[in-house]
């Protein structure tokens, strides 16, 4: 009993000191923070706050400067199968020749060794999740010939077609019609339910508060973390959104035009 | 030149059946290689990668002094490989874009290759006949030992393909997504560019470094107009790339003198125009052939609804219509017309008027779909201004366009959503399927 306790007592993800820059430039400074486990929870904060930069610095896609995170209390490396990823719609080319269901099956290949390919079992599972997205009857087509919204849920159903404990969506309501968003906010709901974690980058500040209960205002710093009632306040917002002016601000600016190098191994 | 015919089709020289075996492997391995290069869009890296293995060849050949299979595979994989990782410093380093350290890096190789090549030739050594043949393929200068060294290159690659396929159709579609779920990105990349610096080599002879890109590109290209999926594209692409690689192979050993890259490229352009034009779905004459039948339908469902609107005016079905009266409700050119009015009497929507071939009439089932046009475009109109508040006289024009869209599914909803309407925004009747309106037919 008090092991199963302990088990769960590890937050899903932690990160720590996390700095990342592009090209010399800063885009994410010493963000901290520590992720309750099943719950949902919504990264928001103006353009260029380094939302997506986040989430894909806590998957490695993108390498910090310094920092780093744990996923369920380890280095990421080991838990990659425990990570579902949702990336955002144009990030591939949805005229490459293949079809729904195929691309709901690469969820599985998380799970399935090298040379090997999908059994009947990988097959049933990735049939479930077209079916959760209501997208089943479309897992033959072309997946250019969907629309905006429908690629979207195909990408979901990928997502969930891995099984995975935490799952990171880089704006999956971006541009999606009614009936696609009552679908994402459906699963949202039920894979919290089911004691997953969701990380989701969402640009919608009027609909955040209904959606998720932990959010998450970002702009190059943290600016605020925690629940929904007490963190989603006007002066948290003023303060991700509005004050253009301050000092960080003007030191990223100008570490911007010189090149940003950062001391290694200093606290 | 009929001897030469016979004899490439049976096979009766050894040495056909060599440099045939070898250019069909070639073929295979490049034309489906080449898909995963196009979806990737690295295509013109291996152009790049192509024109910079020259220099390898040439200090392979003037290490050993002869013109050894194995020393020229080792000395291109070199220099591909050198090429490739200073394209990638370029990129990464500078401020420069792709494109530019990819032509840099195309030129200064094969520069360096020329001067080499030139140098060579120079020196007098009697093994270098034939070494310029690499700038432009000579499939019959094949040896044996050359088709069996670069033969089982491709055999290899083709092996690669077959068993990685899965990982390879991932890593193309959505790199970002292979290394989430954790795939070894960097050993896929090196992976795939050393497949790519192989089998450059391997086409080395029989088509030369300069067009080599076209053997990768061209298939993969062209196979795409044919299928939907990666696997379909692949078998297509390899079919095309062997099929080059043949008739570059019997160009060579009809006229030797003559380089077979140019006539691999010339047989991938000439499958490429075929596929462009007349691939089935997504071909541009089938294409074109659609638009037009598009545009046939639209055509006639505008000339029913205007016998439905002058049957609205007068009440009577039977009443034959001249092209005058038709032309007075609808300006259309003479010519369209009467081809409009032939298709919709093809179709037995109109029948002749029997006091009078130059009037028609509608039959049951053209009256039927001429009922449904305008119910369509009225639904349409009513729908415009009282969900989307557009003006009544605003409407006409985009229900002129839409009510040919509109499915049977959608005709229901909109019905549903309007709760039967009886009038459009004009006050005109919305014809039912069964009773005058719609109100009657539902009941």
């Amino acid at each position: 009993m008090q092991k199963h306790e302990s088990v769960t007592t590890i937050p899903p993800v932690e990160v720590h000191d996390l700095t990342v820059s592009y090209q010399n430039k800063p885009v994410l400074w010493d963000i901290d923070f520590t992720l309750p486990g099943a719950s949902l929870t919504a990264v928001v904060g103006p353009n260029g706050a380094g939302k997506s930069t986040l989430i894909k610095a806590i998957m490695g896609l993108v390498e910090p400067v310094s920092g780093y995170s744990l996923i369920y209390g380890k280095p990421l490396e080991q838990m990659r199968k425990k990570i579902a990823y949702v990336p955002q719609r144009e990030s591939v080319d949805w005229n490459f020749p293949i079809n729904v269901f195929d691309v709901v099956l690469m969820g599985r290949y998380a799970h399935l060794k090298l040379f090997r390919r999908p059994g009947k079992g990988d097959r049933e599972i990735a049939e479930d999740a077209l079916r959760k997205v209501g997208m089943l009857e479309y897992r033959n087509r072309q997946i250019a010939q969907l629309s905006g919204g429908q690629q979207q849920r195909v990408f979901l159903a990928r997502a969930l077609a891995q099984q995975a404990e935490i799952y990171f969506m880089d704006e999956p309501f971006a541009g999606v019609d009614a009936s696609t968003e009552e679908h994402i906010l459906k699963l949202l709901r039920e894979l919290r339910a089911t004691g997953k974690t969701v990380i989701v980058v969402h640009h919608d500040l009027q609909t955040v508060s209904d959606y998720f209960d932990q959010v998450m205002l970002l702009n190059l710093r943290l600016v605020a973390f925690g629940d929904m009632k007490t963190t989603f306040t006007a002066e948290n917002l003023q303060k991700a959104y509005g004050g253009r002016l301050n000092i960080l601000s003007q030191v990223i600016e100008l570490s911007r035009k010189a090149e940003f190098v950062r001391e290694e191994g200093h606290e | 030149m009929n001897d030469f015919i016979t004899e490439f089709i049976l096979l009766g020289d050894p040495n056909i059946r060599w440099v045939l075996s070898g250019s069909v492997l070639f073929g295979l391995a490049a034309g489906a290689l080449g898909c995963f290069a196009i979806l990737r869009e690295r295509a013109l890296v291996g152009d790049a990668v192509a024109h910079a293995i020259l220099p390898g060849v040439c200090l392979a050949f003037i290490f050993t002094g002869d013109k050894d299979p194995f020393a020229l595979l080792i000395g291109s994989v070199i220099f591909g490989w050198v090429s490739l990782v200073v394209m990638d410093y370029i990129v990464r380093n500078t401020k420069l874009s792709s494109d530019t350290a990819i032509g840099m890096v195309l030129s200064v190789f094969f520069g360096l290759g020329v001067v080499l090549l030139t140098y060579i030739q120079s020196t007098g050594n009697v093994n270098q006949s034939g070494l310029d043949a690499f700038l432009f393929g000579s499939a019959a200068s094949m040896l044996p030992e050359d088709v069996k060294l670069f033969g089982m290159v491709s055999i290899l690659v083709l092996l690669a393909l077959v068993f990685l396929f899965k990982e390879l159709k991932l890593v193309s579609f959505d790199p970002g997504y292979a290394s989430v779920i954790g795939y070894p990105m960097k050993r896929m990349e090196f992976l795939i560019a050393t497949l790519m610096v192989v089998t450059i080599t391997a086409g080395l002879q029989a088509v030369g470094v300069v067009l080599m890109a076209s053997m990768l590109i061209i298939p993969a290209a062209a196979a795409r107009y044919w299928t939907d999926s990666l696997l379909a594209m692949l078998i297509i692409a390899a079919a095309a790339g062997a099929f080059s690689a043949i008739f570059g192979a019997a160009v060579s050993y009809g006229v030797p003198s003559m380089p077979t890259g140019p006539w691999m490229v010339v047989s991938c352009a000439i499958f490429f125009t075929i596929s462009y034009f007349f691939a089935p779905v997504r071909g541009e004459y089938r294409r074109k052939r659609q638009r037009r039948l598009l545009k046939k339908k639209i055509t006639g469902e505008n000339l029913l609804k205007v016998f439905y609107k002058l049957y609205e005016m007068d009440d009577n079905r039977q009443k034959g219509r001249t092209i005058s009266d038709l032309v007075k409700r609808r300006n259309m050119k003479p010519g369209e017309l009467k081809k409009s009015l032939q298709h919709l009497v093809k179709n037995k929507w109109l029948n002749h008027y029997s006091g009078n071939p130059e009037a028609w009439t509608l039959t049951d089932a053209g009256f039927d779909e001429a009922k449904r046009v305008v119910r369509l475009h009225r639904l349409w109109e009513l729908y415009l201004t009282q969900k989307l508040d557009l003006e009544g006289d605003h409407v006409h024009d985009d229900a002129e366009s839409m009510e040919h869209m509109i499915t049977p599914e959608l005709e229901a909803q909109l019905i549903a959503i309007l709760n039967n309407p009886e009038r459009d925004p004009h006050q005109r009747v919305i014809p039912g399927q069964n009773g005058s309106n719609i109100a009657e037919g539902g009941k």
